[in-house]
């Protein structure tokens, strides 16, 4: 990676055009042609140091419900629990913390009433209460890793 | 939302075609003009459902190997003036409030730290608990050990 790439994934975070040539537009501003540019992005998504290029959505503006569970529990029990969470589809992501709530994860599912079915079902099944934490207001502005 | 934009959701979530005019290359495959994508995802950035349209970089690719979930409970009162505060700090990626689950979970404001280092996370994390000042009653930080699953969220 060269000071041009640096500057690449440090400055097109955001701001992609939307116009008929947004690569060309993009492009200038760091005095590169159209097709250096589209060539250094397809290096750096190829080397891994971009996941992706293009919009990134928020999933819960888009539809659906979603939230954030904790679970409390003991560590002999951790791996069966950790196995029949994750059998859930909904579940998203799934973390051990460092933490007397050791479990949390990511429940993206149709409606509030799923959400609440899932967690009603995880609980059975667990035999440990779940904490159900939904999103109640969004302060981010989104992160700008520098490179 | 239009089963349009849901299409369009499902053709870029991936990524844009990196050519000349990748617009026109999705408008090709969704039977629709090239301005009525540009006008559709103009829509979407405007009412959030896009947050940005651009370079989403590889945290671990970086050096942004360390973070960690801090929360804090905050006076109700101020909350609503100190998130946007934190979460416009660059070493937070997502900041959001939630509800307090007591006795369990007294804590209401999530922010996630991203840092090279855990030297760094203990930096940012003090200038967070600066910000907040007298309105933060306590806080706590939970570092992640293991992903446990980790499917993305598609739609």
């Amino acid at each position: 990676m060269d000071e041009t790439d640096r500057a690449i994934v440090n400055g097109l975070q955001g701001g992609f055009p939307l116009c008929e040539r947004p690569y060309a537009a993009a492009a200038a501003r760091f005095g590169l042609e159209e097709a250096e540019l589209i060539a250094r992005l397809k290096k750096l998504l190829a080397d891994d140091v971009l996941t992706r290029f293009g919009p990134m959505f928020d999933a819960e503006r888009l539809g659906g419900a979603f939230t954030l569970c904790a679970m409390s529990v003991p560590p002999h029990d951790f791996e069966r629990v950790a196995g029949l969470v994750n059998a859930h589809r909904e579940v998203a992501h799934n973390y051990e913390r460092e933490h007397r709530f050791n479990m949390w994860f990511v429940v993206a599912a149709r409606s509030r009433e799923d959400i609440s079915r899932l967690i009603a079902d995880v609980e059975r099944e667990a035999g440990y209460p779940v904490l159900d934490l939904p999103r109640e207001a969004e302060y981010f502005i989104e992160l700008r890793l520098t490179a | 939302m239009s089963a349009l934009d849901e299409a369009l959701v499902r053709a870029t979530q991936a990524g844009l075609p990196l050519v000349a005019q990748p617009y026109r290359e999705l408008s090709a495959t969704l039977g629709i003009s090239e301005r009525e994508v540009i006008e559709r995802l103009q829509a979407m950035l405007a009412d959030r459902r896009i947050r940005r349209i651009g370079a989403v970089p590889n945290h671990y690719a970086l050096g942004y190997r360390a973070n960690a979930m801090s929360v804090w409970d905050v006076d109700d009162r101020e909350i609503e003036a100190l998130g946007p505060e934190v979460g416009a700090l660059p070493f937070v990626s997502h900041c959001y409030r939630r509800p307090r689950r007591l006795p369990h979970w007294p804590y209401n404001l999530f922010a996630m730290l991203h840092g090279r280092s855990r030297d760094e996370l203990q930096r940012g994390l003090a200038t967070i608990w600066a910000l907040i000042g007298p309105a933060l009653r306590r806080h706590e930080v939970l570092y992640s050990r293991r992903i446990l699953k980790k499917t993305g969220l598609r739609f």
